[in-house]
């Protein structure tokens, strides 16, 4: 059996959504150096729906391959759909991660909080 | 291109091992317990083999336990010193920061049972410091563990001026020599050591087999009871395949020993070299007393995991300290033991070349290390952070 299922693969060697967006309405960063995985989150938000989303990961491969996934499961969706994106539906569209590879998808859920919770804020000081 | 690079966790068997694996399969099926001549044959064999064993690391042949690897010999080792030891209220050892685990967790259980254990630093070159072991030995230190290569870093440790220093303090010396039998000479007596561990896996033989050396004189425990195989000290009918084809392994290994490392050293400074070209990059461990076939490299910014699974994509295996590829929350305790700290550590690569190893090769290895660094670190935030100066670099 491999490590990772075909999908995780999929989304670790050619993962969407990579990058930075300048102009970002909500930036979340989430993990830390110490214990290998770091993910970034850029949203671009019009009209309360997610036009755009990029990311940045330092981490293993299902870290990147989780944030792979749950941008693309954002992206284009309502900001109030975004915010229940659990880490349970991340795994499963990767058709699932070795049980020590699910706080990857933890992470992801948190990015993508961290980021809209970011986009909140930005909104409440306007 | 596929890239064979981590010899360090296993080797390939090499042909002759298999074909006298195969040949004592067909033809020494006996049991060397038996009377009959079926079964003395094959204890002929045991015994031939075992001879030859010791003969090439100049001890005697009932100085040799076969045993399942090197893990088991590391673990009879230790226990049997430590119950030498406390018979005559002996509770104190001495080992290193950075040994196999075989060898800590072994040092674990033995402190939850009373005894007192002091783990020398390895310092940035990764290399045991005599006169630091001088002022660790004390009047109740019955047992010194240090490896002769460690088998991340490759760093070869000073055994023979250690074990001069035990005999001298008359405390038990052992050497985990699981990354150095086949690859460096071993010579007990003239390296002054009393127990030795070895593994046929490392040096192109089967898998499941190694041996014990143990000084004469040194009373060792069972870990296994059970019958009166190898001097009833290791109880189970001997796996003699393994152990024929082990010692083929190991008089081949010998025998190209010195055109081995010379190739494999080329080879080896020339990966250093490229690999040095990444900027934000450091070997790991001193160049100079190194296993020929180690190369260990930390990379900032990236993950190791990502790197190596990226390099699988590319033909090539190899190995990393990273957390992640062991499913552990901690890097390597080795890297650790050396200073760099966890955000570089995770970010670490093994080669371990074997002597098939081309120039071409080389080549390919260090484009490909190239071209996967950088393809992380273009989209690591950790890469970003430190190349805007939000961050400081640890690896200048």
């Amino acid at each position: 059996m491999a490590l990772y299922s075909e999908k995780v693969m999929e989304h670790f060697l050619n993962p969407q959504n990579v990058g930075v967006i300048e102009d970002a309405d909500g930036v979340g960063e989430v993990g830390n150096a110490k214990c290998g995985d770091i993910m970034k989150m850029y949203l671009k938000i019009d009209n309360e729906v997610i036009s755009d989303v990029k990311f940045e990961t330092f981490g293993c491969a299902s870290a990147i391959a989780s944030s792979s996934m749950a941008t693309e499961m954002i992206k284009g969706k309502p900001v109030a759909e975004a915010m229940l994106l659990t880490n349970k539906a991340v795994a499963e569209a990767l058709d699932g991660l070795p049980p020590h590879k699910m706080h990857c998808s933890v992470l992801a859920e948190e990015a993508i909080q961290s980021a809209l919770e970011d986009y909140e804020n930005r909104k409440s000081k306007e | 291109m596929q890239i064979y690079a981590d010899n360090a966790a296993t080797t390939r068997m090499s042909a002759a091992a298999i074909e006298s694996m195969i040949q004592t399969m067909q033809n020494t099926y006996g049991n060397p317990s038996s009377l009959y001549t079926i079964g003395q044959v094959a204890k002929e064999e045991l015994e031939a083999a075992r001879a030859e064993i010791a003969a090439i690391i100049n001890a005697e042949p009932r100085e040799i336990i076969f045993t399942s690897g090197g893990s088991e010999a590391d673990n009879q080792a230790l226990l049997s010193a430590a119950m030498l030891g406390k018979k005559k209220g002996k509770m104190h050892i001495i080992s290193s920061m950075f040994e196999h685990h075989a060898i800590l967790h072994t040092l674990n259980k033995l402190e939850k049972n009373g005894f007192e254990v002091t783990l020398l630093p390895v310092h940035e070159n990764g290399i045991v410091r005599v006169d630091e072991l001088a002022d660790a030995i004390r009047e109740d230190t019955c047992l010194v563990t240090i490896m002769t290569a460690n088998n991340e870093i490759g760093t070869i440790q000073p055994i023979e001026e250690i074990g001069r220093l035990c005999r001298e303090k008359g405390v038990i010396f052992h050497t985990d020599a699981v990354q150095a039998v086949g690859h460096l000479p071993i010579d007990v007596k003239a390296q002054n050591i009393d127990m030795l561990s070895a593994s046929a896996h490392k040096f192109h033989g089967p898998k499941g087999v190694g041996f014990l050396y143990a000084k004469k004189g040194i009373v060792l425990s069972n870990l296994i009871e059970g019958g009166a195989q190898e001097r009833g000290k290791r109880a189970g009918t001997e796996n003699l395949p393994g152990i024929v084809s082990m010692t083929t392994a190991l008089k081949e290994a010998v025998e190209k020993m010195e055109t081995a490392n010379a190739h494999k050293t080329k080879i080896r400074d020339y990966l250093i070299q490229g690999l040095a070209q990444i900027p934000h990059s450091a070997l790991n461990g001193e160049a100079e007393n190194r296993l020929s076939g180690n190369i260990n490299f930390s990379f900032e910014g990236i993950e190791g995991e990502s790197l190596l699974i990226l390099l699988d994509q590319r033909g090539i295996s190899a190995s990393s300290g990273s957390a992640c590829t062991s499913g552990a929350l901690d890097p390597s305790h080795v890297l650790l033991a050396i200073g760099r700290i966890h955000d570089v550590a995770h970010g670490s690569l093994r080669l371990s070349i074997g002597d098939e190893i081309t120039m071409e090769e080389a080549d390919y290895i260090i484009e490909a290390v190239k071209e996967v660094v950088a393809y992380l670190r273009s989209f690591s935030p950790v890469w970003r952070d430190l190349m805007s100066g939000k961050k400081e670099f640890i690896l200048k």
